[in-house]
């Protein structure tokens, strides 16, 4: 579905409700979704797409799926909503942090429409958020990153300076010095999502100042090439699972899996119980999964993850448990302590050990 | 410190290459008087081209061969419009640009997961020996050396060949040129080739040595890059060269000063290529733009 099937989408609309058919005369829905990348992007939006695609699976002909590729973050994304609605979508799908603010702005001109926004904070009466606890994933690489390493420097390519990213890089190298306390972490801004030649010179910039291990928040294979290419790197798959580099460099993975809800969630509107809601799931329900963790890892450090991972899981672990102190050495967590939602939520802080500083 | 100079000297090179090459087409095609805004377009065309070439044929020879024919192609579009349909240059290359985007895309799928043949690393004999210089200059693969080539060649054909004068005057005075003789479209059209092969290898060398892989939009506005470069450097090549090694260079340095962690903001270390392109280029500057830039030509004028 491109622009055009879109317009296409948007007059065969605009004529039913000229001649005053209901849209939903058979009970059919029409899911909209909208997409910060290409579906083949290999990472982030590929697997929302592939979720949706699950989706429209379970539901058969009662769903309608349109969606829109590449849509820029910031006012332009406010025009493609504002044109999916006026397609006569019923709920829509916004899959990008930057899309919070458009989806606000959209969902007040259009009342009738169901929002849903990934990864935003903004809540409305007919806006849902929803993201994934993307933090327990990164406890487990963490952990074996910690494990791994040989040079002791860990390079992360973060993408864009929100606090999930946040949360990402502080969970991750907090299990890394858990068990390895000369662990050293090395962070590449590239203020983009996806951007494979930028993502490619961080990996190659981290691997030529010694990191022998590279975890990404980016979306495309490129920094798993460039491990490849070097040899004796290792890389974690980002969204999707990305086996097609493992055993080597590819390790192990961070899985999104969307699919779940997004079943629960047009479920709930073709019941007409659909209300705003705030989810935040992790392991424990899927959303996030783990890529199998691959047999270049010795055995010890293998079982110690999975460990983590099911104590996690069973909500027996939280990754951010204190004691832990900010990054200017004071407290943060106490012994014991345990974040709460709203402090991960808007976390904008390192953790103490990290260099460096978070762009504003 | 963890930076190591040789290493980052080294990557500078790698990274400056893509812009280098469509810079120096794109300097060609300026220089014979026409402005050809669909560098991206080309690039980007080249990158999906060589990489479906190179995949198919597992040669990376063949790739960037295919490359090139492909960014020379989509550029004969643009000199079919613009020279014998006598179409605006500025919307004809912007249109090109969209539609390199579109048609990569779409020729694209089905390429994703596939990982692209080894462009090998061809160190000079006894060159590449030097201690650090070896490193730094000569251990490289046969495109960055060739990228090297076409800059010296370019600027040799422009001052000292004839062909070249003919295709400077072409640029600096259409008319002039077209009652002397000389076939104006022809030469044009030639140009254009030129500009749209080199854009092509420049694109490919994003998708074949650089990331290498195939993602949809792999270029992400280098071609845009490359276009500024060569106003910066007021039509020269040397100085284009200094304009493209000096954008990678900040590139790489940033990348690596973050990695760093030194305590600078990352904000500005974002910035810096940009900054540091444009007040190098400007404060050297001087010279200005061919006479008959971007001007349509009919011979009845």
């Amino acid at each position: 579905m491109n622009r055009r099937s879109l317009l296409a989408a948007g007059a065969t609309a605009a004529f039913a409700a000229v001649l005053g058919a209901p849209l939903r005369a058979n009970g059919k829905i029409k899911v909209g979704f909208i997409y910060v990348g290409p579906i083949n992007d290999g990472g982030w939006t590929q697997h929302h797409h592939h979720s949706a695609k699950e989706m429209v699976e379970h539901f058969g002909d009662a769903v309608d799926l349109v969606y829109q590729e590449n849509v820029p973050e910031g006012p332009d994304a406010e025009r493609a909503i504002t044109q999916m609605c006026l397609g006569g979508a019923d709920i829509i799908f916004t899959t990008s942090f930057g899309f919070m603010d458009p989806t606000i702005n959209v969902a007040k001109k259009f009342p009738n429409v169901k929002f849903e926004h990934a990864t935003g904070y903004k809540q409305a009466d007919n806006v849902s958020v929803y993201s994934a606890r993307f933090y327990e994933g990164r406890a487990i690489q963490g952990t074996l990153a910690g494990r791994v390493t040989k040079t002791n420097k860990v390079g992360y390519i973060a993408s864009v300076p929100i606090p999930e990213v946040v949360r990402g890089i502080n969970s991750a190298f907090i299990h890394a010095r858990k068990v390895n306390p000369n662990v050293e972490f090395k962070i590449v801004w590239i203020f983009e999502w996806l951007n494979p030649a930028k993502e490619a010179d961080a990996a190659k910039a981290l691997i030529e100042q010694g990191c022998d291990v590279v975890l990404q928040h980016t979306d495309s294979t490129a920094p798993h090439a460039a491990a490849k290419e070097a040899g004796g790197v290792y890389t974690f798959g980002q969204a999707a699972d990305m086996a097609e580099y493992g055993p080597m460099p590819r390790i192990s993975s961070i899985i999104d899996n969307w699919a779940p809800y997004y079943i629960a969630r047009v479920q709930a509107a073709l019941d007409g119980t659909w209300s705003s809601v705030n989810t935040w799931d992790g392991i424990s329900t899927g959303m996030v999964g783990i890529g199998e963790i691959s047999d270049a890892v010795p055995a010890d450090a293998k079982a110690e993850a999975e460990a983590m991972r099911d104590a996690i899981a069973a909500g027996e672990y939280h990754p951010f448990t204190g004691p832990i102190n900010k990054q200017d050495g004071s407290v943060w967590l106490a012994e014991g302590e345990i974040a709460d939602d709203g402090a991960l939520a808007g976390l904008n802080f390192y953790v103490e050990g990290i260099t460096g500083n978070i762009p504003s | 410190m963890d930076i190591n100079p040789i290493l980052l000297a080294a990557a500078i090179m790698v990274a400056s290459t893509p812009i280098l090459l469509a810079a120096i087409g794109e300097l060609v095609v300026e220089r014979a008087g026409v402005l050809n805004l669909g560098v991206e377009g080309m690039m980007i065309t080249g990158a999906v081209v060589g990489f479906i070439a190179a995949h198919e044929s597992e040669s990376a020879t063949l790739g960037f061969m295919g490359a090139a024919l492909g960014g020379a192609a989509v550029s004969v579009i643009f000199g079919l419009l613009t020279q014998f349909l006598l179409t605006n240059q500025v919307a004809t290359g912007l249109a090109l640009t969209l539609f390199g985007v579109g048609l990569s895309a779409l020729v694209g799928q089905g390429y994703e997961t596939t990982t692209q043949v080894p462009v090998p690393k061809i160190p000079i004999p006894v060159l590449s020996d030097i201690p650090i210089i070896g490193t730094i200059l000569f251990r490289h693969d046969a495109m960055v050396y060739l990228s090297l080539l076409i800059v010296a060649g370019v600027f040799v054909f422009l001052t000292k060949t004839r062909a070249g004068m003919i295709l400077r005057a072409v640029g600096e005075n259409h008319d002039a040129a077209h009652a002397l003789g000389y076939k104006v479209r022809r030469v044009r059209m030639m140009a254009i080739m030129f500009g749209g092969a080199c854009a092509g290898l420049g694109g490919a060398y994003i998708s074949l040595v650089r990331v290498p892989q195939w993602v949809d939009n792999i270029t992400a506005g280098t071609g845009w890059i490359a276009l500024a470069i060569v106003v910066f450097a007021s039509w020269k090549p040397w100085r284009l060269l200094l304009g493209a090694y000096l954008f990678g260079g900040v590139t790489a340095l940033q990348i690596n000063i973050q990695a760093e962690g030194l305590d600078i903001p990352v904000e500005y270390l974002s910035m810096s290529p940009y900054l540091a392109t444009i007040l190098v280029l400007v404060v050297i500057s001087g010279g200005r733009a061919p006479g008959s830039l971007g001007k349509i030509f009919h011979a009845s004028s």
